[in-house]
């Protein structure tokens, strides 16, 4: 029981670190450890957590780091990682990536000396535990630590040999498995298919038993065959998509989205429209903007029913979205605000998502603020574009503009 | 760790890395379903059978599809043979329980050793078809609405289920599951997998094969990298061709295998 009480924190680290921890696996855990499934060991242990606490891959990482915090102070093996260090520095062939310059600096330690400081520093960091995880320094012109001084990055830390728990945290091979970082086009494309309302419609196709068991028995037992329509998604979608200028960086991944979201039978309907900068009267057909469409006529064309998702940075000069005539092309004079247009298609349509690709931490004193406030308004991760289905499909809370986190 | 816990280390077919034994392990001795992820081709369906032949049980497979109800793996009521029967009365319709097929799930948990279960590609099914099968799964039992039976196992079965992550699956289910995402083999365990299929492969003729698969691998922007499975039939054709590795300029051989697709082999061709 006194060890359920000391793992208790590790716990609240992991739900810290964003991992939903429930109580029925946490005792499933504390199960499992009665029964001796974690070996008595460390790496026993981060094995057995790992899998009874951690159910999606994108969370390894996470895990990795709550590890990596709870159990900072454990453990270190400092003889090992001194010869570690040592044999390093011996090695010639490790030095041949480095410039001249960081050659004669690199000279001018000496062995013994290194050696003393080394285990100065780590004796230092021993008793002092301020960053957890950290070891010996990390980049900076310090001669140890991962990824400093060295270019090829060669790590201090962890015993030497067989990968510990505490070094296979550490290496945090998850990292890229994390669901703020990726976004390819399959994954565009799995996150769109929750993006669906499912309703018979259309040709009668499907054998339906039910219905036929019921009509042959209403016949006296002269079969009746009874066919109903399949399945379909009825979903709408209208998506507005910002080119050029700043949006240039990100045209990669718009267009991933747009290639997931185009794809065939998706939708029981599908526009698509490009505008620059800021929505005015016109958006465009193409995105060389030769064919316009009127704002005007979409609306009245499209149901309120259709969704709406804008994709763009929503980055501009406060005025082309403030004032009339704001526009940023010098002979086009747009009679009402950009603000006013973007709020005339918020609107009309029930459900509407803005997909940022901004990092969230710009957001804050940006017009992305005042376009959030019109918008719900998500960032284009596959975190952001699984929080906007979720929304474009049930509706509930708006994200609240002010929250924008300052991290992710 | 006692014996009777650590009951699965791999087959010699099947190279298990620790965690994956370990994660068996644990769903086996907690009785609860092991849920695998991980790219395709890493031999996750290929385990089920291996753990159901170390430990010397049966293995009932599940190939979930599209169409794929949670009801249906429990039981099937054939209604349409039996209205047949009645029209045409060749067997006693009263007898309702002879038109009721169990599926994969009834049968492992009707039967009367403790098998493996393996539930493939869960993934497949609509939404929420995971969610149909929780109570079954916890309670491992369930109940015949058509003859009022209820069948209860007698030995909970081991459940191994794969997903290739195309769907989010419900938290409900994900918590009452050991989760395992099988990475992809480091070059070492990739070796001890090669040298398991292919036992007599000269040291050299391996090490250039699994260069260049890495190599190939690490290719960017390449779609449908290739895998293990892939690897051992590549290494199967170049050896059952008599190729040599180290005397082919240029090309690889047998592209076909490792390369499924033409923007692959486009994006390869021009590096």
């Amino acid at each position: 029981m006194e060890q359920a009480l000391v793992l208790i924190e590790f716990l609240f680290e992991l739900r810290k670190q964003g991992i939903n921890v429930s109580a029925h696996e946490w005792m499933g855990l504390m199960e499992a450890m009665s029964k001796g499934l974690h070996n008595s060991s460390l790496d026993g242990f981060y094995r057995l957590a790992r899998c009874i606490c951690v159910k999606d891959v994108s969370n390894f990482d996470a895990f990795d780091q709550a590890f990596l915090a709870y159990f900072k102070d454990v453990y270190v093996d400092v003889a090992a990682v001194t010869n570690d260090l040592l044999s390093w520095l011996r090695d010639p062939k490790k030095f041949e990536g480095l410039s001249e310059e960081e050659k004669k600096l690199l000279e001018e330690l000496n062995v013994e000396e290194l050696k003393k400081m080394f285990e100065e520093r780590l004796k230092e960091q021993k008793e002092r535990h301020d960053g957890g995880g950290k070891w010996i320094g990390t980049g900076g012109k310090s001669p140890f630590g991962h990824g400093g001084f060295h270019p090829s990055g060669v790590r201090v830390g962890g015993p030497g040999g067989g990968k510990s728990a505490m070094q296979v945290a550490e290496m945090r091979r998850y990292r890229d498995y994390r669901k703020d970082r990726v976004l390819d086009v399959r994954q565009i494309d799995v996150a769109l298919r929750g993006l669906r309302r499912l309703g018979r419609e259309g040709a009668v196709e499907e054998l339906d038993i039910e219905e036929t068991v019921n009509a042959t028995c209403k016949n006296a037992g002269d079969l009746d065959l009874v066919f109903t329509p399949p399945k379909r998604n009825r979903m709408k979608l209208i998506l507005l998509m910002d080119v050029g200028g700043s949006m240039d960086a990100y045209s990669l991944m718009v267009e991933r989205l747009f290639t997931a979201a185009s794809r065939a039978g998706r939708f029981a309907s599908f526009e698509h429209y490009y505008f620059h900068n800021c929505v005015y009267e016109n958006v465009f057909e193409d995105a060389a903007f030769r064919k316009p469409v009127s704002v005007t006529e979409l609306i009245a064309r499209t149901s309120r029913d259709e969704r709406l998702v804008v994709v763009g940075d929503a980055l501009m000069h406060p005025g082309e979205l403030m004032s009339p005539g704001g526009s940023i092309y010098f002979y086009h004079h747009n009679a009402s605000a950009g603000a006013t247009w973007l709020r005339r298609l918020e609107d009309h349509y029930r459900y509407t998502a803005w997909l940022n690709p901004e990092p969230k931490r710009y957001w804050p004193r940006t017009t992305i603020e005042a376009i959030a406030s019109i918008f719900p308004m998500y960032h284009l991760s596959l975190e952001g574009l699984e929080e906007a289905i979720r929304y474009l499909v049930r509706g509930g809370q708006r994200p609240d503009p002010s929250q924008a986190t300052p991290f992710s | 760790m006692s014996d009777a816990f650590n009951q699965f280390t791999g087959t010699t077919t099947y190279i298990a890395s620790e965690d994956l034994q370990q994660a068996v392990n644990v769903a086996c001795a907690l009785e609860k379903p092991l849920l695998l992820r991980g790219e395709p081709g890493t031999g996750k369906t290929v385990l089920a059978q291996n753990v159901a032949s170390a430990l010397g049980m049966d293995l009932i497979a599940w190939h979930v599809k599209s169409t794929t109800k949670a009801r249906d793996g429990l039981y099937v009521y054939d209604t349409v043979a039996r209205l047949h029967d009645s029209r045409f009365g060749d067997a006693d319709v009263n007898d309702i329980a002879s038109y009721i097929k169990l599926g994969p799930l009834g049968r492992s948990l009707a039967s009367e050793k403790r098998v493996v279960l393996l539930i493939d590609e869960i993934d497949k099914a609509d939404i929420e078809f995971p969610n149909d099968l929780l109570t079954e799964l916890d309670a491992m039992k369930f109940f015949i609405d058509e003859t009022g039976k209820e069948i209860v196992a007698k030995e909970r079965p081991l459940v191994i289920i794969t997903s290739n992550n195309e769907k989010e699956l419900p938290d409900a289910f994900l918590r009452r599951c050991i989760f395992h995402y099988i990475d992809f083999p480091s070059v070492e365990l990739m070796t001890k997998i090669v040298r398991v299929h292919h036992p007599d492969i000269e040291e050299q003729v391996l090490d250039q094969c699994l260069e260049l698969f890495f190599k190939l691998r690490d290719v960017p922007r390449i779609r449908k990298r290739p895998s293990t499975s892939e690897l051992i039939d590549w290494i199967f054709a170049l050896r059952k061709a008599g190729v040599d590795l180290a005397r082919v300029g240029g090309g690889i051989p047998f592209l076909g295998t490792l390369l499924k697709n033409e923007q692959d082999m486009a994006i390869l061709g021009n590096n």
